[in-house]
């Protein structure tokens, strides 16, 4: 009963047949995001227009109507009636005083080495897998002011000027900027961890002091704690005692941003689980012993995010000590608005752009660099 | 072993009265209480030295005083010869208006922002993603320089106009818009709203229960439309049309210096107003597009599924499953994000808009009253952010999920 059957085997595999052309490439990714049905393609092409009707004149402005050199006013003045662009050649003119403020020329080498200090102590602390973090912690966070404040301001020992002083009222731009900045963060930081112990604290006084503290500065807007430490402190402190006019500031940016800070830690602390706090007491920890050997080393580490997002808030903020009649990077270029030399049409949308620009670069790198700590830290905690 | 026998026998072994945690903390807490007291004291008589110094009376009889100062913007009639108390008021309610009429338009915007975010459209999506960090990343007051100083200086000048439908115009004056005139006899369109707004909760508790009980559906919506618009149309009209706009009076021809518009008709937004609260409209709206994202986001997808499989259409699924549960999670934020923008309002000094802060500071600056123009100024925004936070924390409550 042999049959035979006739029936072919294919011995090797038919060649895969590309995809169609409509959904791969360009084009596929075309469809399927910008024209997939009548809708979409109505808003994409809504879409198109709107980012060109902005980014059309931006470009004119910033790029092709731009002057790049020049030594006045005369080289940015618009032609023959024409819209005048971006005068560059006045920033350029002007960057000195938008970096250093008034700050004496001959003594510009100081501020250049604490932003050198400053950049190279803090980048091996952000990289998270550079090595000797807790020195590198301790030389940014405690050294690093001490030097940077002898630097800034100057040293004298005895009759010997070692580095001449300068006030800080010729002090200006982006060194004032970050001086605030940096210094509120870093200030606020064990104000902010003591006070975030506080609220969490079963000591009912030491609680209620904690959050009326807090409650208090996050309840007020910035410009008025502004104005207190520069109108009120003064009238809180003995007849003679007179506080220089940035430590003022400095002393409401810190308060202020300390109770920011609090809530920040606060949520780091709550995020610990209680098994932590439970095993460090039964290996008979106290207090202190347990926080800073096993709860705030993990906590903090948890509101790095947190506080690189305080510091972008506080890195906008500094620009109301203008209003206070300080000369921030903002403060800066507004006063040199007033400067006849440079003074034309496009002068105020320069500045504007240059401080916008500037402003932008620092605070989306560090947007970035939060984000980046939170995926990297949040690791296997993911819901 | 023979100093265990002792001690059991005794009362329990305690730890000296130094480790005893509960006395510690007595002690930590009455050495807290002895230096804010010191604290204070310290403050309070260097104060009243430095006031003595300085001559100035503290106390509130300031209020009473004439304030002597104009202020350009004004919801209630204030004249130069109005006292300082009246001063202060006019710029808390130019804050309420700033911080109202701004609320209003970053959630209009955040909302349509981040709900682009969430677009399949790449173009859509990339406008929004670079709107909200492009805004987000510039500080707010450097923005409002921008709105003030370099675009609604650019617009026409007094004797020109930019016309939007013939109803809007803006010049370097700001922007003039109709008025409109309430006549005798208006009120009752008012009492009209208020009927309806009212009717149509009724309607729709009572369409809320009927559904639950027959599983019948009610057209809620459009009868509170009705009611809400309907009512007050149908009273102006029976009650012989008491309102009217009042249209701005554009002079074109005469002599050079009476061209422009008419001073006194038609509505007009000074253009600090403008700057201030476009400004703040579109930073605060860059955070309120985040917070709809997260929101809408964090609604599981599985809820969408399961909404689909149950039979809902893509609209009712959006309107009864994803955004009640999405508002959970963006209420809270998004009530910080408005005491936010109304802190931020304050920012008016710097372009001299008449807020609270900033006639606040020309009355300081007047008196030398430091203490109590600053008491006024932390006790209206405390009061604000707790009546705030009283909200969120009532709210949070209602919505808080019940869990089995």
């Amino acid at each position: 009963m042999s049959k035979t059957e006739v029936f072919q085997v294919r011995t090797e595999e038919a060649p895969l047949l590309p995809a169609p052309i409509s959904t791969t490439g360009v084009i596929g990714w075309m469809r399927q995001n910008l024209f997939s049905s009548i809708g979409n393609t109505i808003l994409t092409v809504i879409g198109i227009l709107l980012a060109y009707s902005m980014l059309a004149p931006f470009i004119q402005f910033a790029f092709i109507d731009a002057v790049w050199t020049g030594d006045n006013r005369e080289a940015c003045l618009p032609q023959d009636g024409g819209h005048s662009g971006a005068c560059w050649a006045y920033v350029e003119a002007y960057f000195p005083q938008f970096i250093y403020g008034r700050y004496p020329v001959e003594e510009r080498y100081r501020v250049d080495i604490v932003y050198a200090l400053f950049a190279l102590l803090l980048v091996p602390l952000a990289i998270p897998s550079a090595p000797f973090k807790k020195i590198n912690a301790i030389l940014f966070l405690v050294v690093f002011p001490i030097i940077a404040y002898f630097l800034l301001t100057g040293l004298v020992i005895g009759d010997n000027v070692i580095l001449p002083i300068v006030e800080t009222a010729v002090w200006g731009g982006l060194l004032v900027t970050l001086v605030i900045a940096v210094t509120g963060i870093v200030a606020s930081l064990p104000l902010g961890v003591a006070l975030a112990l506080g609220r969490r604290s079963k000591m009912p006084i030491i609680k209620l002091v904690s959050i009326i503290f807090i409650e208090f500065w996050r309840g007020v807007p910035l410009i008025t704690v502004l104005f207190m430490s520069s109108v009120m402190l003064p009238l809180f402190l003995p007849e003679g005692v007179t506080f220089d006019k940035l430590l003022r500031v400095l002393i409401g940016v810190t308060l202020f941003s300390a109770a920011y800070m609090a809530e920040v830690v606060r949520g780091g602390l709550q995020a610990i689980p209680k098994g932590q706090y439970e095993g460090a007491m039964a290996l008979g920890l106290r207090f202190w012993p347990m926080m800073y050997l096993i709860i705030l080393p993990q906590a903090l580490k948890l509101v790095i995010p947190g506080i690189v997002n305080t510091f972008i808030g506080l890195f906008k903020d500094t620009t109301l000590v203008l209003i206070v009649g300080m000369f921030d990077l903002l403060g800066q270029i507004q006063s040199s608005f007033t400067d006849p030399t440079w003074s034309t049409p496009s002068q105020g949308h320069t500045g504007y752009l240059f401080a916008a620009i500037i402003f932008f670069v620092f605070c989306f790198g560090m947007s970035r660099y939060s984000i980046y700590m939170e995926k990297k830290l949040h690791t296997g905690h993911k819901r | 072993m023979s100093v265990m026998e002792q001690d059991s026998a005794g009362a329990p072994a305690r730890a000296s009265l130094v480790n005893d945690p509960k006395v510690r903390g007595l002690f930590y807490q009455a050495l807290l209480i002895a230096a804010l007291v010191f604290f204070g004291y310290f403050i309070v008589t260097n104060t009243v030295a430095n006031l003595e110094r300085q001559n100035i009376a503290s106390g509130w009889g300031f209020v009473e005083n004439t304030a002597g100062f104009g202020i350009i913007q004004s919801l209630v009639p204030y004249a130069e010869t109005s006292t300082y108390g009246q001063a202060i008021f006019v710029g808390f309610l130019n804050t309420l208006m700033v911080a109202v009429v701004g609320i209003f338009f970053a959630t209009i915007i955040g909302f349509v922002v981040g709900i682009a975010r969430l677009s399949n459209n790449w173009v859509i999506n990339q406008i929004a993603y670079w709107y909200v960090e492009l805004v987000r990343n510039v500080p707010l007051l450097l923005q409002i320089f921008f709105w003030y100083f370099a675009v609604l200086r650019a617009v026409p000048g007094k004797r020109e106009k930019w016309s939007l439908f013939d109803t809007f115009h803006l010049n370097i004056a700001g922007l003039r818009m109709p008025k409109p005139i309430w006549e005798d006899g208006s009120g009752f369109i008012g009492i009209a709203l208020i009927i309806g707004i009212v009717a149509s909760v009724v309607v729709s508790r009572w369409a809320r229960k009927r559904q639950d009980e027959t599983g019948q559906q009610f057209p809620v919506f459009w009868t509170a439309l009705g009611l809400i618009i309907g009512l007050p149309v149908i009273t102006y009209f029976v009650t012989g049309m008491p309102m009217y706009l009042e249209h701005p009076n554009f002079v074109e021809t005469g002599p050079i210096l009476r061209r422009g518009f008419e001073l006194g008709v038609g509505f007009n937004l000074i253009p600090e107003f403008l700057a201030l609260t476009t400004a703040l409209a579109i930073y605060t709206a860059a955070f309120i597009a985040e917070i709809v994202r997260a929101g809408i986001q964090a609604v599981s997808h599985g809820q969408t599924e399961a909404s689909h499989a149950l039979g809902l259409r893509n609209g009712p699924t959006l309107r009864l499953v994803v955004i009640p549960q999405a508002m959970r999670v963006i209420i809270p934020p998004l009530t910080s994000q408005y005491l936010n923008l109304t802190k931020n309002s304050s920012l008016a000094v710097a372009i001299a808009f008449p807020d609270l802060v900033s006639v606040g500071g020309t009355v300081l600056n007047q008196t030398g009253q430091a203490i109590e123009i600053i008491a006024i100024w932390m006790a209206v925004y405390l009061s604000l952010s707790l009546i705030t936070s009283a909200f969120m924390n009532w709210y949070n409550q209602r919505m808080a999920l019940v869990e089995r």
